[in-house]
């Protein structure tokens, strides 16, 4: 996995709320059987005019000028800042996949939904949850401010504005391990494999019909 | 001294943690993994890289189910790129092995959710895991059981454990007796239309009272299958009489050497009484009229007999916005009457509600009468090859077929719309399922959730009618 410590870059605004993973990346990009290539194809129905399929050559779709990632001010955006409830519905990792693949390393926003959260952080992708008044004026300012950008810290847990200003985040401390050094998940639970074998073996006895 | 009374929830966690780390995370035992074509590739590929097995064959059940067509099955899968996830699938399964696979034209085949409890592969008192954020479904049966993303589907093929810590816990009890004409998806609507679809983030939701007491097993998957609407991981029913007769006798449940010890087990698993939730709501079920959403996310949602909202009403922006581009997407005024919505297609299918209940509620709206001119397309999908052959067996397909609608092979269909069973652009429809997002069911198309018989009944009158004067 992707290590994350420290990220500085440009942020751009996704002005609304419940945004769900269908949107972030559409079911038919879903039947690709690999991890990569999904970052064309992230936003699909709002980043481009016409209906999307996979294995198309997206830099001859027509854009839709309307939609923010396609502004020139937010070009190389690499950080999300997004509202309530982002990434509810489907549990579709795919979604962290595109958004990574696109060059997003974090979001900031006031809510993620669960499983989203959880599929973010396997995958290098930190999102920071802020209070919502903090929320609010960072969409202030990134809306009055091109070029705006933040540092995010994850060994002090700081956001970083432009102004100078820091914002506190809170992270459980097993994930931020983890993100902090880029870990293995599997093999850090293999090293606990002689007690799911004594667990198991417990469970054998108690609920036998749980075994075939 | 007697132990503290605790949640079933409490129960079901404190059962499986294997052990945990110092910052409260568990090591958390998983009994039963679902899997299907879409969200394993990546998974068992990870696995064939770092050169490691299964940990327990006997624990996963496989099946096919979003991208395989509803017409057909003697030409195969058309799209190519489709036939290849179902086909890395089966190559999966032959390599790693399963309890039961049930590949693509299986008499048996069927969504995921409906194929495990209907083959006694989900038990009371399990962890169940799926790549796919409804199975909170099987949390009906007292399992915990919860979606996970593609990693984490490794983590549990390699380890038979999920990293996790606990939930908080929400109680929501449905007190009283729903009208004729409202059921189980009439109750998960209106709960998610008062919470929101981030009102049970962080929570175990358990559904309570006698309302969902006098729900079928199939009606408390509904529930349990929208818990995830709500933003809770998992939804939870107790073990009562109702689960108990309905596991009895199906493939995978213990035999009778076992069934003693099981059926005791399973009678704990309910929350002792003065267990404490962080949060309780109560409903009274007669309130509940039959529910229809109106806009892009399931907490957009009224009464049949209501409007859309108007965005001038909301004070603050963020909502108005909302409410605007909902409306704008589904190309409707404000202050619509439901009624007064008209449909192009009808789909009654999904994990939501495609079960043997499900279709004898929808086929006893449209018995002797015919699907409306205006509507193009109504179409019946069965959740699994035995909800079908079961369905038949009554003579339920006749009766849909003789309305105009179609009758078609089990699967996710219309649902997510990865197969060939999509709404046009522009195109509106009644349906059962569970997502209302843009481009769901197609890009461009709209969807209004409802429950089975409110399907049938738009069905037959071509626009939103409040089925309650039909049954
Ligand atoms: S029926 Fe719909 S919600 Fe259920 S598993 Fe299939 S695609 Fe997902």
């Amino acid at each position: 996995m992707q290590v994350f410590t420290k990220h500085e870059g440009l942020v751009a605004p996704i002005d609304r709320a419940n945004v769900d993973t269908d949107a972030i990346i559409p079911k038919q990009f879903l039947k690709s059987i690999r991890r990569s290539g999904f970052g064309p194809n992230l936003f699909d129905e709002w980043r481009y005019l016409d209906h999307g399929e996979p294995g198309q050559d997206c830099s001859q779709r027509p854009l839709n000028p309307d939609f923010v990632l396609n502004q020139s001010r937010y070009r190389g955006a690499s950080i999300l800042l997004t509202r309530d409830n982002f990434g509810c519905g489907s549990s579709r990792e795919h979604a962290p996949w595109a958004l990574a693949d696109f060059g997003v390393r974090a979001l900031v926003g006031t809510s993620f939904a669960d499983i989203f959260y959880n599929n973010c952080l396997k995958n290098g992708l930190l999102p920071v949850r802020l209070p919502a008044a903090d929320v609010a004026e960072l969409f202030a300012q990134v809306e009055a401010t091109p070029g705006y950008r933040l540092l995010i810290d994850l060994e002090t847990q700081t956001v970083t504005r432009p102004d100078g200003k820091s914002l506190k985040f809170d992270i459980d401390p097993f994930r931020r391990h983890c993100l902090m050094n880029g870990l293995d998940e599997i093999g850090l639970t293999l090293v606990h494999a002689d007690a799911i074998r004594t667990y198991e073996g417990r469970r054998r006895l108690e609920q036998p019909w749980l075994f075939r | 001294m007697c132990a503290a009374p605790r949640t079933l929830y409490e129960k079901l966690w404190e059962d499986h943690v294997v052990r945990t780390e110092e910052d409260g995370t568990a090591l958390l035992y998983i009994d039963r993994h679902l899997v299907h074509e879409v969200t394993s590739p990546q998974a068992f590929e990870g696995l064939r890289m770092s050169g490691r097995k299964l940990w327990r064959v006997d624990s996963v059940v496989a099946t096919t189910d979003h991208n395989t067509p509803t017409t057909h099955w003697d030409r195969g899968i058309e799209d190519p790129v489709s036939r290849l996830q179902v086909e890395t699938l089966d190559g999966n399964m032959r390599d790693f092995g399963a309890l039961v696979y049930l590949p693509f034209r299986d008499r048996r085949m069927g969504i995921v959710h409906v194929i495990g409890p209907e083959l006694g592969a989900t038990l009371p008192g399990m962890t169940v895991v799926c790549g796919d954020s409804h199975t909170s479904t099987h949390g009906a049966f007292a399992c915990l059981a919860q979606g996970i993303g593609t990693s984490e589907v490794e983590h549990v093929l390699a380890t038979q454990c999920l990293l996790q810590k606990p939930s908080r816990t929400m109680r929501v009890d449905f007190d009283g007796v729903p009208p004729a004409g409202v059921g189980a998806k009439d109750m998960a609507l209106y709960l998610i239309g008062r919470i929101g679809t981030a009102g049970g983030t962080g929570f175990a939701i358990e559904f309570a009272g006698a309302a969902v007491r006098a729900l079928s097993m199939e009606g408390r998957m509904t529930l349990c299958n929208m818990a995830i609407e709500a933003g809770a991981r998992y939804g939870l029913v107790a073990v009562d009489d109702t689960t108990i007769d309905y596991v009895r006798g199906r493939p995978y449940a213990p035999d009778a050497s076992h069934w003693d010890r099981a059926e005791a087990y399973w009678r704990t698993l309910v929350s002792d009484p003065g267990a404490r939730f962080d949060r309780v709501i109560a409903i009274a079920a007669s309130d509940i009229a039959p529910q229809v959403t109106w806009g892009t996310s399931p907490e957009m949602v009224t009464d049949v007999v209501g409007r859309t909202p108007d965005p001038d009403d909301f004070e603050d922006q963020q909502s108005r916005q909302g409410v605007v581009a909902a409306l704008n997407y589904m190309g409707l005024a404000p202050r619509t009457p439901i009624h007064d919505i008209r449909v192009d297609k009808v789909f009654i299918g999904s994990c939501t509600n495609s079960r043997i209940e499900d279709l004898r509620a929808a086929a006893a709206v449209v018995r002797g009468r015919k699907v409306a001119d205006s509507v193009r397309l109504a179409l019946v999908v069965p959740g699994s090859g035995l909800v079908k052959a079961a369905a038949e067996a009554e003579g339920l397909d006749r009766v849909f077929r003789e309305a105009g609608f179609e009758w078609r092979e089990p699967g996710c269909s219309m649902c997510l719309a990865m197969n060939a069973d999509r709404l046009e652009p522009g195109e509106r429809c009644a349906s059962t399922s569970n997502r209302n997002f843009e481009g769901r069911q197609g890009q461009g198309g709209r969807t209004h959730l409802v429950s089975p018989q409110m399907a049938a009944a738009a069905a037959v009158a071509g626009h939103f009618i409040d089925v309650r004067g039909m049954v």
